[in-house]
C-alpha cells in the first residue's frame, strides 16, 4: 500500500479548524465589529497597529489567517469531490491549496512590511 | 389503523432477469412485526422464490441488512409500525454492493477489506499460561464501542466514498483496525498502519458521517476513522523524521 501525503493538507486543515473554533469569533469581533462599535476607530487601529509591531504577534496573526485559509481550501476541495464535481487533481489542488498559499504569502508580505 | 402493508421488493434472479424489477406483496402489519417477519411471511406464504439472508432475528448476526425506503437497515431491527403512514415499504438489496439474488448482497469484498487489516489481537510474545492479559476498565473503554461491530455492512451501503471507489477499505474495516490498535493487549499496530496510511485507507474518507447514522450497534465508524486520521498523521510525521535521519521508510 502506498503511503498517502494527505496528512500534510489534513494537518493544516485540522490546525485551521481548531484555531477557528477557539478564536475565530474573537478575531471577527476584534478586527471587524469593534471598528463599528468603538467611539474612536482610529485609536483602535493605532492600538492594533502597535500590537502588530512585535514579530511574535505578526507570526500569530499570520497563523490565525493562513491556517483557516488552508482549512477552507481543504474543505472546499473535498466538498467538490462529494458533489461529484471532478477535474484534474493538479488543477483543483492548484486552485484551492495554491490559492490558500498565495493568499497566505500575500498576508505575510503585508504583515511583515507594515 | 390498517392491518396490512405493501412491500415493494426489488427482485433480481440472475438466471432469468436481465435487470432488477419490482414486485409488490401485501403482508399483515402488526405492532410487533419486523421487516424480516414480513419477508419471512412472503417467503413462507406468498412466494417461496424470494431470496433474503437472515439468521438470528436479534441484531447480533448482521446477516439481514437491506435498504428500506432507501436507508440501510437491519430488517430484524426495523418495524412495520414505523412505516404505516407511508403505506408502502420499498425493500432492496444493500446499495454499493453486487447483488447475488433478490435481497442478497455479495459482501465478500467487504469481508476481504476487513480481513486485510488483521482484526485480531497480534502478540509477539505469549504470556505464561497461568496469567492473563490484564486490562483496566479505562484501557477497555478506549476501544470497547468499536468492538461492537457485527460486520453487517450497512455502513458500506451508506458510504458514498465506498460506492465510488470499492478499493476504499471502508468504515467497518477501518473501525476494526482502530479497535485493535487501541487495545492495550495488542502489539500489531505496525502491521495495520500501512493500510490506514494509504489513500484507500483513512484518507479516502471525507467525513460524511452517514455510516455512523445507520450503524445498528452505535459503533460510530466516522469517529473511529477520524481518530485513525490522527494516528496516521502522527505516523506520517514520525516517518518523515526517520527519513530525514537517513533511515528507511517505515
Amino acid at each position: 500500500m502506498r503511503r498517502s501525503h494527505e496528512p500534510i493538507s489534513w494537518s493544516l486543515f485540522g490546525a485551521g479548524g481548531m484555531l477557528l473554533a477557539f478564536i475565530g469569533p474573537g478575531l471577527i469581533v476584534s478586527t471587524l465589529l469593534l471598528a463599528w462599535l468603538v467611539q474612536d476607530p482610529q485609536a483602535l487601529y493605532a492600538t492594533l497597529h502597535s500590537g502588530l509591531q512585535h514579530p511574535l504577534v505578526r507570526l500569530a496573526t499570520l497563523a490565525v489567517i493562513a491556517l483557516p485559509l488552508y482549512h477552507t481550501a481543504h474543505r472546499l476541495y473535498h466538498g467538490l469531490h462529494d458533489l461529484h464535481i471532478t477535474g484534474p487533481t493538479w488543477l483543483l489542488g492548484g486552485v484551492f491549496y495554491g490559492g490558500a498559499t498565495a493568499l497566505s504569502a500575500l498576508c505575510a508580505f503585508w504583515l511583515f512590511t507594515l | 389503523m390498517s392491518d396490512t402493508i405493501e412491500l415493494a421488493v426489488t427482485r433480481y434472479r440472475p438466471e432469468q432477469d436481465t435487470q432488477p424489477w419490482e414486485q409488490r406483496y401485501t403482508v399483515p402489519c402488526s405492532d410487533d412485526m419486523s421487516v424480516l417477519d414480513a419477508l419471512n411471511y412472503i417467503k413462507d406464504a406468498l412466494d417461496p422464490s424470494l431470496s433474503h439472508r437472515w439468521s438470528c432475528r436479534m441484531a447480533i448476526c448482521g446477516s439481514c441488512g437491506v435498504m428500506v425506503n432507501g436507508e440501510p437497515k437491519l430488517s430484524c431491527k426495523t418495524f412495520l409500525r414505523d412505516y404505516r403512514e407511508a403505506g408502502v415499504l420499498e425493500v432492496r438489496a444493500l446499495d454499493n454492493l453486487p447483488v447475488e439474488r433478490d435481497l442478497v448482497a455479495d459482501i465478500s469484498g467487504v469481508v476481504e477489506h476487513i480481513e486485510a487489516v488483521k482484526p485480531w489481537l497480534i502478540r509477539h510474545s505469549e504470556p505464561p499460561v497461568d496469567t492473563a492479559h490484564s486490562q483496566t476498565p479505562a484501557q477497555m473503554a478506549r476501544y470497547h464501542a468499536f468492538s461492537q461491530c457485527i460486520n453487517c455492512a450497512l455502513c458500506y451501503a451508506a458510504c458514498p466514498q465506498f460506492g465510488r471507489n470499492p478499493a476504499f477499505l471502508g468504515p467497518a474495516a477501518l473501525t476494526l483496525a482502530q479497535r485493535y490498535n487501541l487495545d492495550s493487549r495488542d502489539e500489531g499496530s505496525s502491521e495495520r498502519m500501512p493500510w490506514l496510511n494509504a489513500e484507500e485507507g483513512v484518507w479516502s474518507c471525507t467525513f460524511v458521517g452517514y455510516c455512523s447514522e445507520v450503524c445498528p450497534k452505535d459503533v460510530d465508524p466516522a469517529s473511529a476513522i477520524n481518530r485513525g486520521k490522527v494516528a496516521s498523521d502522527i505516523n506520517y510525521g514520525v516517518n518523515l523524521f526517520r527519513l530525514l535521519r537517513g533511515k528507511g521508510d517505515a
